[in-house]
């Protein structure tokens, strides 16, 4: 029982904490969301540069086979930051898709890519009616020939609008919600058929609805088993979970000390309020959420390594549920205690509330995930 | 970072763990999982089981009679003990009086109290709290006044826990009038038996009697029973306060009792089904394990923390341990009352003769009414998130 940083780990934080601190003050986020796609591409270089990019990629596809614990360091240092890139798109979801199922032709063809920042990824998943079950898929691929016809519609895809290529769920046999009969394929954006619509999401980052109209691929678009990708669907996104986890940690701990600092100076009655009593038992309430957010967020991290689908699902799922209450308690709260001003688009409280709001719902809600808690026995047992 | 145990610490823990299921009486067990109190006599029996073994005052430096073991062990076996489940010994001896003895005691008084609280041949109950010092301890008015080599001790003290069992009393009593409030104090220890102290049980609304109120008119104890120095009793107090909020969280107990509740639910029905497969009552039940296992998780990186840097300072950390332990033992009471539903109404006075064992449900609502009292003992939640307040957000 060890929760202490590795000495490589402790570096890894330090390069990123000093990187961010440098480059991502709250203003020059403002900027970055202002340049073309959403977000900045000298950012995205200066993470390529440092290794971020490829930090979980093997040694072997140009990576530095990094584990779950690194991509922790890094996603709860962009939460405390409020990064605007397509991390989670790009090297999780994404590079996830070839890291944990990809050929090595498909790997060869993507990842230097991704790793040096030329080339960026999104997840195209969600469907009108799918909500949060992945097994629910209406999008069809159809063989022909060799490759396949994709067609059908996503929504919601993150940062769908700017990626080089998308990582489609498609069905391939099967009714709706059937759990077999499901791929996923590598699709260029720019591909015939392909249509985006791409939009800032409440939080400052962006997102497209794409449609997908007799669009065809090759035999090689397909990622794994076309006909059963759903536990490798469940694997990536299960990652995806898990880092969203950690950003809201990161997030949650940033928007309790800009609150603290807050109570601290902002003075009414002659004296700062946080001499109020009532105040400072929120905020200790808002400590108390954010830690046993932080211990859960430790629990998916390790349940990360875990190959076995169900015991992995069961603590990930958890801690989903954990980050989605605490962070609805830590933002609101944060934004109670700044009074007026936490309703402002210029102060950067509530653009934390607003991230932490939309992570709640990614992937699933604290319901959704509670549901799952349920059915699976719960923790304790016999 | 690793969250797991080593394979020493999983061997150690199997140990501990077959060591309770053979040593457990088992009435004891059924007794504890039906969530009804330890009697005195059960549990002087139980704690001199542990004793024989070595690990009734496990935590203890080895030459007091410790077991030397790593702060993951202890971890281990209280864990392991609350989940057991079998009695926890005797907190106010063990974890409270038995420290202070040997980190402030002399050497008379270490050979004198400590190998009797090992083994529960005294008793000791808690002199702290009074009618108007509660959460403000440092208010209370107890007086010991030096006289012909003794302290005459005058005053009342409350919510003194299971002072009717109890042979000695460790208390705070004021020997300095004149000095503010915190200095001024010292920690003596005395016989119950004393002339001039009475006990007078408070019914609580449980119906049991747990607590009660002590007075002292004119007790005699010779002044060898001062602990440590006179008038810096205050942080002697401090001190055992500091170690009463590591065992707080209770998980190994409400696991215990999760599993309680999952055996329950499963057989009580409600109509065509066991309550178990009611979607609320089981989101609910399964909120509270997650809330569970983040508590379990917080209370592992404070003993890691711990292992790490030593005990000596607590943890502000800790305060989580005790907000959020208190939380879930109270939701837990609740969910209980709530699968027992309707037949949880008939109180049990011990008059009608019923069987006990059939009669699982009459402690079901004592046992709600009584956990009430886990978020006030112990510093309050209110005081908890007060000590967050000002040690970790610096307000």
């Amino acid at each position: 029982m060890d929760f202490d940083l590795s000495e490589e780990q402790r570096l890894l934080k330090e390069s990123v904490d000093g990187l961010l601190a440098d480059s991502y003050d709250f203003e020059s986020r403002k900027k970055y969301a202002k340049e073309a796609g959403g977000y900045s591409k000298a950012q995205w270089s200066k993470f390529a540069e440092q290794g971020l990019l490829g930090l979980p990629f093997s040694e072997e596809d140009g990576g530095f086979g990094s584990g779950a614990v690194e991509t922790m360091i890094v996603m709860e240092a962009m939460g405390r930051a409020l990064v605007l890139e397509p991390y989670l798109a790009t090297v999780i979801l994404g590079g996830g898709f070839l890291r944990h199922g990809g050929s090595k032709d498909q790997k060869a063809a993507h990842l230097p890519g991704i790793i040096d920042g030329s080339k960026t990824l999104a997840f195209a998943q969600l469907e009108k009616n799918s909500r949060y079950d992945l097994a629910d898929v209406s999008t069809t691929a159809k063989k022909k020939g060799a490759g396949w016809v994709i067609d059908g519609e996503k929504f919601v895809v993150l940062h769908g609008d700017t990626a080089d290529t998308l990582v489609v769920t498609a069905r391939t046999k099967g009714g709706q919600r059937d759990k077999t009969g499901i791929g996923a394929f590598l699709v260029p954006s720019n591909a015939k058929g392909v249509t985006v619509k791409g939009y800032p999401t409440q939080d400052s980052l962006r997102a497209a609805d794409i449609t997908f109209t007799n669009v065809e691929v090759g035999a090689e678009a397909a990622i794994g088993d076309p006909e059963n990708a759903l536990p490798l669907i469940e694997r990536v996104v299960d990652d995806a979970r898990i880092a969203l986890c950690a950003e809201a940690v990161g997030a949650m701990e940033e928007s309790l000390k800009t609150t603290m600092q807050y109570i601290k100076e902002r003075k009414q009655f002659g004296v700062a309020i946080g001499t109020f009593q009532v105040l400072q038992h929120r905020g200790a309430d808002m400590f108390v959420a954010l830690e046993q957010a932080r211990s859960m967020s430790y629990l998916a991290t390790m349940a990360g390594g875990i190959d076995n689908a169900k015991e992995r699902a069961l603590s990930v799922a958890a801690a989903k549920v954990q980050i989605g209450r605490s962070a609805r308690y830590v933002g609101q709260q944060a934004i109670q205690l700044h009074g007026g001003v936490g309703m402002t688009m210029e102060f950067k409280i509530g653009h934390y509330f607003k991230r932490l709001t939309m992570i709640e719902s990614l992937f699933g809600d604290a319901d959704f995930h509670l549901r799952r808690v349920a059915d699976a026995g719960g923790f304790i047992n016999g | 970072m690793d969250l797991s145990f080593t394979k020493e610490e999983l061997a150690f823990r199997d140990e501990v763990r077959t060591f309770f299921k053979d040593n457990v009486p088992p009435e004891t067990r059924r007794r504890l999982q039906e969530g009804r109190h330890t009697g005195k006599q059960e549990l002087v029996e139980w704690t001199r089981i542990l004793n024989k073994k070595g690990w009734a005052v496990a935590h203890w430096p080895k030459e007091y009679g410790g077991t030397g073991w790593t702060p993951v062990q202890q971890y281990i076996f209280l864990e392991e003990l609350q989940s057991a489940p079998a009695p926890s010994p005797l907190a106010f001896g063990v974890s409270m009086v038995g420290p202070v003895i040997y980190t402030f005691g002399n050497e008379a008084q270490k050979k004198k109290y400590l190998p009797r609280i090992a083994n529960l041949d005294d008793w000791w109950c808690q002199g702290f709290s009074e009618p108007g010092s509660g959460s403000d301890l440092a208010s209370l008015k107890t007086t010991a006044k030096k006289k012909d080599g003794k302290y005459i001790i005058n005053g009342q003290k409350t919510w003194t826990t299971l002072a009717q069992h109890a042979d000695m009393i460790f208390c705070l009593c004021r020997t300095d009038p004149e000095a503010k409030k915190q200095s001024g104090i010292s920690f003596i220890v005395f016989d119950m038996k004393s002339k001039g102290v009475t006990v007078r049980p408070i019914q609580t609304i449980d119906g049991g009697v747990e607590v009660n109120e002590v007075f002292f008119d004119d007790v005699e104890v010779p002044v060898e029973n001062l602990i440590g120095e006179e008038n810096k009793g205050w942080d002697y107090a401090k001190f055992l306060l500091g170690n009463e909020r590591t065992n707080i969280a209770r998980v190994g107990m409400s696991k215990e009792r999760i599993r309680r509740i999952k055996q329950l639910a499963s057989t009580v029905m409600a109509g065509d089904q066991p309550i178990i497969k009611d979607a609320r009552f089981l989101e609910k039940l399964t909120a509270t394990e997650i809330e569970l296992k983040a508590l379990e998780l917080t209370q592992m990186r404070v003993v890691a923390n711990e292992s790490k840097n030593g005990k000596g300072k607590p943890d502000p950390a800790s305060s989580i341990l005790k907000i959020k332990g208190s939380d879930i033992q109270q939701t837990i009471t609740e969910l209980l009352l709530e699968v027992t539903g309707p037949f949880a109404m008939p109180y049990e006075t011990g008059e009608e003769g019923r069987n006990e064992p059939d009669n699982w449900a009459s402690p079901i609502a004592p046992g709600y009414f009584n956990y009430r009292k886990v978020s006030i003992y112990g510093g309050s939640n209110e005081i908890q998130r007060n000590i967050i307040a000002k040690a970790v957000l610096g307000l």
